[in-house]
């Protein structure tokens, strides 16, 4: 039976989950439309289909808390509150961006908003997600960090020293796996041994639950109880979402080691309509009220995409600054 | 001032910035109750307690890492890592991460933090243990790297890296631990990053080196006296920033330079810096610049095959008359 959703919070919560994960898919879908126009270039990696994880993990997180991610972290970012303009231009290569036009779509931060950045290098996040909860553990701060990544981060070293470290010295790290079946093109269970994830946490004493990563409720929940767990102990904790991003890897990547079955499987389970459909039985929201939502993430990313179009590039001088302080 | 080691002097300027700031913090592999494999973090345990004095596990990326989260939430760590030749596996965290998070995030964000590695050949530690990688960091931008010679130095030096707001390579040499010289006591007592020292005047070469090779060099300039060669070295101190102004001006003046390197040849840090001064004072230089550097091959064991290896005063004066006798052919 499942939990009804005003049993877990209030409505205007709801919706706001609703219109996070709408805003995400339509940014994600425009960026794949400003690539294909050539606006945006270099490597695009979207996180279509996976909404629910970056939408219900940061809503059940605090402000204060750190959060890191790798290079699939458009959402990750918007969710936590970037404006959706800056991050276009960013995309874009424009000075107005998030990051002045220097990181791009793989590494967006935002420290007014604890966004601590995506990282292009597998697992390059761990480590410093480890150092930012050692930060904060020692200024006595009540704050965690929060760190995503994809399943196929979990056989990098960093990953092993890091959940290693974290239990070790007692840090308040909270990993998230998003866990989509395929790193690039290699599927999850021809890449590890242990292709259950969070059952690998075991070596390092560290408690680990799977959640249902197209469902927003289910992960809210469990992001929210561990992410309390962390807070009262003081250790790591561990979850693996089981989600699919229904693109390739990236833009350049037609995604043909993967059935048409399985693909139309999954999208028959995205988390956005299905959402919709129980904020509807629920009598949480009506259709009109959906449609507005929709209208208004619509009008988001349009606005957006001007803004990028309109934004100047960079200044040649700005290749010399920002190396040293 | 008062006598002591390069260890003791690099051991005094952890403690007094740690004294100084309580967001200094310590760690690496047995630098905590071990007190360090070559002994430089003795007595910061006892002092700082296991709060700020961390033994890490074996896990060098991650201690490297660690550090730039740390930093980034507002600490000034101070990593060591057990050996220069196991920065290699934090060449990830090093490379792609403390060098380039300030900029790929657009200069919203910066990195105080140390990362201390001892280095050079010369213990017959065989071919994984005795490199000198200073070329790999100095290749990247985005890091600052010193090499201190002396214990004032040494001291003075790693004061300063710690204050600093950027990411910082520090390298010492393993053989120089054990050396001593006069270090002033003043808590302030700091040497500036990207200031060369001209650790002696001369007027026909100039030679230009850094860390132990200094050392040579100046043994190598009291033979050549002797043989009527005036001798300037210039001890570089800090490979970035390089001060490139103090070995240009003094290379216009000499006329002629050498530059020694303790890394391998091909590829090496000598090879830009005889490059920049060919380019600079071209028009006043008498002789091609020379070169000193280690030989291309993996260090070998044996005690008397490895000193072929590394610069030694007899290969720099060689280089030096090769330069002073220099005739176009």
């Amino acid at each position: 039976m499942e939990t009804k959703l005003r049993a877990v919070l209030p409505d205007n919560e709801l919706l706001r989950l609703h219109e996070q994960m709408l805003l995400s898919r339509e940014f994600e879908e425009s960026c794949a439309e400003q690539y294909t126009k050539g606006h945006i270039t270099g490597f695009l990696h979207l996180y279509s289909g996976q909404e629910a994880v970056a939408v219900g993990a940061t809503a059940g997180l605090h402000l204060d808390d750190y959060i890191l991610s790798a290079y699939r972290e458009h959402a990750q970012a918007i969710v936590r509150g970037a404006e959706p303009r800056r991050v276009m231009a960013e995309l874009f290569g424009k000075a107005t961006g998030v990051c002045k036009g220097k990181g791009g779509s793989m590494h967006l931060f935002d420290p007014s908003l604890n966004f601590m950045g995506g990282y292009a290098i597998v697992g390059g996040q761990f480590p410093v997600a480890v150092g930012l909860a050692f930060s904060a553990k020692y200024r006595g701060e009540d704050r965690i960090a929060a760190c995503f990544f994809g399943d196929g981060a979990v056989n990098q070293g960093t990953f092993h020293e890091s959940l290693n470290w974290a239990r070790l010295w007692e840090l308040p790290v909270l990993f998230i796996c998003e866990n989509n079946f395929y790193g690039i093109g290699t599927e999850v269970h021809r890449s590890s041994a242990l292709s259950s994830i969070h059952r690998r946490t075991c070596g390092y004493d560290i408690p680990s639950e799977k959640v249902d990563g197209m469902d927003v409720i289910a992960v809210y929940k469990a992001v929210k109880y561990a992410a309390e767990k962390v807070r009262e102990t003081g250790r790591p904790h561990f979850i693996e979402a089981v989600t699919y991003r229904f693109r390739g890897h990236s833009m350049a990547d037609p995604a043909k080691y993967r059935s048409a079955a399985e693909h139309e499987m999954w999208k028959a389970r995205d988390p956005i309509p299905a959402f919709a459909k129980r904020l509807l039985e629920e009598g949480i929201a009506t259709q009109a009220q959906l449609d507005a939502i929709l209208a208004k993430a619509q009008a988001t990313v349009a606005d957006a995409v001007r803004f990028a179009e309109e934004s100047p590039w960079p200044d040649a001088s700005a290749v010399w600054e920002d190396i040293y302080v | 001032m008062s006598e002591m080691t390069y260890r003791d002097a690099l051991n005094l300027a952890m403690k007094e910035e740690m004294r100084r700031d309580p967001s200094v913090v310590v760690w690496g592999e047995d630098v905590a109750l071990y007190e360090g494999s070559f002994k430089v973090t003795r007595g910061l345990l006892a002092e700082f307690g296991e709060q700020r004095v961390l033994d890490t596990p074996i896990s060098e990326n991650t201690i490297v890492g660690v550090a730039v989260g740390a930093a980034m939430g507002g600490l000034r760590p101070v990593a060591e890592l057990m050996t220069v030749n196991f920065a290699l596996l934090a060449m990830d965290q090093i490379i792609n991460h403390m060098a380039k998070i300030r900029f790929m995030f657009g200069g919203q964000t910066f990195l105080p933090m140390v990362v201390r590695m001892p280095g050079g050949g010369g213990s017959q530690l065989g071919a994984q243990h005795s490199q000198s990688l200073e070329s790999y960091f100095m290749h990247c931008p985005g890091l600052r790297i010193a090499y201190p010679t002396t214990p004032a130095d040494a001291k003075g030096l790693l004061k300063s890296a710690i204050r600093d707001n950027n990411p910082v390579i520090f390298l010492e040499h393993e053989l120089l631990y054990n050396s001593k010289g006069e270090v002033p006591e003043d808590p302030e007592y700091l040497v500036p990053f990207g200031k060369a020292s001209v650790m002696r005047e001369g007027t026909d070469v100039t030679i230009v080196a850094y860390a132990r090779m200094s050392l040579l060099a100046l043994q190598a300039a009291d033979v050549l006296e002797k043989e009527g060669v005036s001798c300037e070295v210039i001890d570089l101190r800090t490979l970035n920033p390089l001060d490139t102004e103090t070995f240009l001006a003094s290379a216009r003046r000499t006329g002629r330079a050498v530059v020694v390197e303790e890394c391998w040849r091909t590829a090496g840090l000598g090879g830009d810096i005889a490059h920049r001064i060919h380019e600079a004072c071209f028009d006043t230089l008498l002789a091609p610049v020379g070169r000193v550097a280690g030989l291309d091959v993996p260090m070998p064991y044996s005690r008397e095959i490895e000193k072929l290896c590394i610069p030694r005063v007899e290969t720099i004066t060689q280089a030096v008359k090769g330069v002073m006798q220099w005739q176009p052919t």
